[in-house]
């Protein structure tokens, strides 16, 4: 029989692990990052309602600084975004230059823009708290000027993607850039905590916040994990676009119900 | 957290500016990002189609 | 080493034969500085306060002048490729480049920074501190600059980029430089600061050339 001379099928063994790689493709994971999307944006407004309840409803009145303390239920998830996007960030970054993968290069380019977003954020919020309760819209504290000094290495790596035509240099630079970033971030935290507590008399911080009553906590989890789980989807949203114009060309993506004519 | 009335919630304690100023671009910004990411996505599509057409008809010439 | 030396004279050489190039960036350190007193006023006791930071930035500003000068000119001709197929590791090569722009910008700044402390009316020990800060800070600059250098090579508006990537990274060591001035001055001594800096400068020399070289590999794709 022909059939005989036929070379055997796959090995199961090999089977496994090209299913765990099949998705570090941009045509398998494009349909993949779609399905995951609704989830991710649901969950966001799930915690966010709560979040957004707890903020307003039962968390109670501040002894010090009345209802302005507030603020902290989006200041604090943005700071913590913004850090935890760069690692991520900088972590999908150094995958895609270790293993040379395109895909995951997309994903650093997907989450820059929201992390810098977060940044913002964080200082925006921050100067909305400051400006009541120490009289300045902008206060030196080491939080707040490390958190802009983050802001930076964010605009710098979007930059930098910006200015480079061919995506893989991009890529590949952008992830130097990060890691370098992402190694000295705790260096400039250092830095700037030593030259606060050198300059500033007083001990005026933004990092001791009222203290906590159990719901405040509860509340500030909340708001961070609904900011987390709208960050995964916008980052999902945007690398589907990041792939759709850079692997344009393909013929899958031709394919596609929203492409074919 | 008992609030007298809507008047009262929105004041904030004497706050408002801050609390709303602050809720607000966050709100603002959330709202933003997915509404631009959507105009992106809308935009390289248009051109993917148009390019699918393109060479469609290309191949229907030749 | 030898090849490393080498480099170094090489780019010394060079240096020399458009030395316009490397007084320019000393000029500007010398009209930067000099513009703060007349921006804020010339009231010695002011002057005394902020000069640490601003000499410090000073010198942070004319370091990242002379940054592209690095590698563009080799990129330019392709001697930079021709380094990155020699034998010789290609970190080693930019470790005598680095040497090289320390020593054509930054040392200057490091000579020149008392001289324009005396404009500030910095007592002995305080230019002592300053002038030391400098030694040590000033190739930490160019080791971290040299990394920005290698990943903007060749793209558009480097300049302004390199900054932009540059900058962040240089403020660590303008606090500690400029806050072992004013440890000084305020009694409290310098060695902390000053310690710190040659841990940066330790940290940089080990984990700086590894990312320029990555760097630059990349750029000569």
């Amino acid at each position: 029989m022909s059939t005989a001379l036929r070379s055997p099928p796959v090995m199961p063994m090999q089977d496994r692990v090209i299913h765990w790689f099949r998705f570090a493709s941009p045509a398998s994971f494009y349909p993949l990052a779609g399905k995951m999307m609704p989830w991710f944006w649901a969950l966001a407004a799930i915690f966010g309602a709560a979040g957004l309840y707890i903020s307003f409803f039962v968390a109670p009145t501040d002894a010090t600084q009345g209802e302005g303390y507030r603020i902290i239920f989006v200041h604090v998830p943005a700071s913590w975004l913004s850090m935890f996007i760069y690692m991520v960030m900088a972590a999908w970054a150094g995958i895609g230059l270790a293993l040379n993968a395109r895909l995951s290069g997309m994903m650093a380019q997907a989450l820059a823009p929201t992390g810098a977003l977060m940044a913002f954020l964080s200082l925006w919020t921050g100067a909305f708290w400051g400006k009541p309760m120490w009289g300045t819209w902008w206060v030196w504290d080491a939080r707040l000027t490390s958190e802009l000094i983050l802001f930076f290495l964010y605009l710098g790596f979007i930059a930098l993607q910006a200015a480079i035509d061919d995506p893989r240099r991009a890529d590949k630079a952008g992830a130097i850039l990060a890691l370098v970033g992402v190694v000295n971030v705790p260096i400039i935290y250092f830095s700037v905590k030593w030259w606060n507590t050198l300059h500033q008399g007083s001990s005026v911080s933004m990092t001791r916040a009222p203290s906590m009553a159990q719901t405040m906590l509860w509340g500030m989890l909340l708001m961070a994990l609904a900011f987390w789980m709208y960050s995964v989807a916008v980052a999902l949203k945007r690398v589907r676009t990041i792939i759709l114009e850079r692997e344009g060309h393909a013929e899958w993506v031709r394919n596609l119900p929203e492409v074919k004519p | 957290m008992n609030w007298g009335g809507p008047a009262e919630f929105f004041a904030m304690g004497g706050y408002a500016l801050y609390v709303w100023g602050s809720f607000g671009v966050v709100a603002l910004a959330l709202i933003a990002e997915p509404l631009m990411l959507a105009r992106r996505r809308s935009e390289i599509l248009r051109t993917l189609r148009r390019n699918a057409m393109a060479d469609r008809m290309d191949q229907e010439s030749s | 080493m030898k090849a490393l030396l080498a480099v170094t004279r090489r780019d010394l050489l060079l240096a020399m034969r458009r030395k316009s190039e490397v007084l320019t960036a000393l000029f500007f350190f010398v009209i930067v500085t000099s513009l703060f007193p007349l921006g804020i006023g010339p009231e010695p006791a002011l002057l005394r306060k902020i000069a640490p930071g601003v000499l410090w930035v000073g010198a942070l500003l004319a370091t990242m002048l002379g940054l592209q000068r690095m590698f563009a000119a080799d990129h330019a001709d392709g001697t930079l490729e021709q380094m990155a197929l020699s034998p010789t590791p290609l970190a080693l090569l930019v470790g005598g480049k680095n040497l090289a722009h320390w020593l054509v910008s930054g040392l200057p700044l490091v000579v020149l920074a008392p001289l324009l402390g005396l404009q500030f009316d910095l007592d002995a020990g305080s230019l002592a501190v300053l002038t030391l800060g400098l030694l040590i800070g000033t190739p930490v600059l160019s080791l971290l600059g040299a990394i920005g250098a290698a990943l903007t090579l060749g793209v558009r508006g480097g300049g302004v980029l390199l900054s932009l990537l540059v900058l962040p990274l240089f403020i660590p060591t303008l606090i500690f430089g400029a806050g072992a001035v004013h440890a000084h001055q305020s009694g409290l001594g310098a060695t902390g600061h000053l310690s710190l800096l040659a841990a940066l400068l330790a940290l940089s020399l080990f984990f700086a050339p590894w990312a320029t070289t990555a760097a630059l590999r990349i750029a000569l794709e």
